[in-house]
């Protein structure tokens, strides 16, 4: 099923797979969780796709080096990021649902969404446009408290304030803090605008990393029809494969959660 | 967010339109030596020019990586940064913007490769409307013909070929282009092109497109008077 008009040559069909988005605004942990359920699920023996926002073939190399300059109006911003994702819904997530995979999409629809209305864009337009994606099976919303939380996070990551998750182009604030809590405060509200709408299942993500990922993995099991008694707690993160965490780091979200 | 419909800027906007092969470049550029020649100021726009977006279309093309859905996005993409940059600053500077393609050859392309009509056009809602819009209309076969005779190789998305309608460039070509030329016909009405017949002389032709810019330009120096 599609939010508005379909992709063009698509037909209503079944997917044998499943379409899971994991959806919140930057530094929440959206990579650290996907990594972790991919592992998890893998492990259960299901195949996973995880894919996220300006990895297309087609658009992602060329968004991050217009990001690079100062030239990249709103408009144009929106509908390149829409290039990026409707290529990757159809040469990568539709094929993997078709084949019985997992996709697992780091942020869908819905963050792109946010941006454009953050930025003052019509919010039918961004709509209409992305009319064209698959409503998925479920949506996972990290949420959490506030920007201010953020912004610990943001230096616990070591990455510090970015130009665009500040909203700097959106001209909020004197300086980078200032522009972060205004631009990141008006997303969250625009996230729980959305949650309702779109019916997201919203996790309070201001836990530790280990219960939201005990949450996110009772939760993903019931879409995918896994037995939730096998649900096992989550190994100790440092442990896990894929993508380290740093110990620091997640002492310091533990920390802030608590 | 600017809405199409006529804008409110001091500067003017006149757009060319038409099939492959109808002579529309020729006759702007015919227009943009008069104007300049006659002292105004004028900035010209072209289809798929965008600093920021032609690199990833050329290579997208090459590779064959469209779909129809991202075919359509990725030329808005380039028409937005486009209309931020190229049109929508030199309108407000009071310049003629005169523009080699338009929304309408998304609507006719896009369309033709299947898109849905409302949803092409709800894509391209932030243009501005341009004072004139002329369709070059050659009939089917003349444009056909400038075209395949003007170039040995007909190229992929141009020729349709993405549609996998059939294998030969040629017949690919001559149905693409038609059912381009039919979604021209349909928007005459409904945008209210001008419509100039592309098989009459290019003298002829780019007369009679002065007569019509003139009135607008008139238009204008008689309201600030």
């Amino acid at each position: 099923m599609f939010y508005g008009t379909p992709l063009p040559g698509a037909e209503q069909e079944d997917y044998s797979g499943k379409l899971i988005v994991v959806e919140g605004t930057d530094g929440v942990g959206r990579s650290t969780h996907i990594a972790l359920l991919r592992t998890w699920l893998e492990s259960r023996g299901h195949a996973v796709l995880d894919t996220g926002m300006t990895r297309s073939v087609l658009a992602g190399r060329s968004i991050k080096e217009a990001k690079t300059g100062h030239t990249l109006g709103r408009l144009t911003m929106q509908l390149f990021y829409a290039t990026d994702f409707i290529d990757r819904l159809e040469n990568e997530m539709l094929p993997a649902l078709r084949s019985g995979f997992i996709v697992l999409t780091d942020r869908y629809i819905y963050s792109a969404m946010a941006r454009a209305e953050v930025r003052g864009i019509d919010s039918g337009w961004i709509r209409s446009i992305y009319g064209m994606s698959l409503v998925p099976d479920a949506v996972f919303y990290l949420r959490i408290q506030s920007a201010q939380e953020l912004v610990t996070r943001v230096l616990a990551s070591g990455r510090g304030f970015d130009y665009w998750e500040s909203g700097r182009d959106v001209h909020l604030g004197e300086d980078f803090y200032d522009s972060f809590i205004a631009y990141q405060t008006r997303m969250l509200q625009v996230f729980d605008r959305m949650s309702s709408e779109y019916g997201f299942h919203v996790m309070n993500a201001s836990r530790s990393v280990r219960s939201v990922a005990a949450d996110l993995r009772r939760s993903v099991a019931k879409v995918i029809d896994e037995p939730s008694a096998v649900v096992s707690a989550p190994k100790k993160l440092e442990d896990h494969p894929r993508k380290a965490i740093p110990a620091s780091q997640s002492q310091k979200f533990e920390k802030a959660a608590g | 967010m600017i809405s199409y419909g006529s804008h409110r800027f001091p500067g003017k906007l006149f757009v060319v339109e038409g099939t492959d092969g109808s002579g529309k470049s020729t006759q702007l550029a015919l227009l943009y030596q008069w104007l300049k020649a006659e002292g105004y100021p004028v900035f010209y726009s072209e289809w798929n020019s965008s600093p920021l977006v032609k690199d990833t279309t050329r290579r997208a093309k090459k590779r064959h990586l469209f779909t129809p859905a991202t075919f359509s996005l990725l030329h808005a993409t380039d028409f937005a940064d486009r209309t931020e940059r190229d049109i929508i600053p030199p309108l407000k500077a009071g310049a003629i913007v005169l523009a080699d393609r338009y929304i309408y050859t998304a609507f006719a392309r896009d369309v033709a490769r299947g898109c849905a009509r409302d949803w092409v056009r709800d894509v391209y809602k932030f243009a501005v409307k341009p004072q004139v819009g002329f369709f070059f209309r050659a009939p089917l076969e003349v444009a056909v013909d400038r075209i395949i005779s003007g170039r040995p190789n007909l190229k992929y998305y141009e020729a349709g070929m993405d549609m996998g309608w059939t294998d030969d460039p040629e017949k690919s070509f001559t149905m693409f282009q038609g059912k381009i030329l039919s979604e021209y016909d349909s928007m005459v009405d409904e945008f209210g092109l001008t419509v100039i017949d592309a098989t009459r002389s290019i003298e002829a032709q780019q007369k009679e497109m002065r007569t019509i810019v003139v009135r607008h330009l008139k238009k204008r120096r008689s309201k600030t008077n």
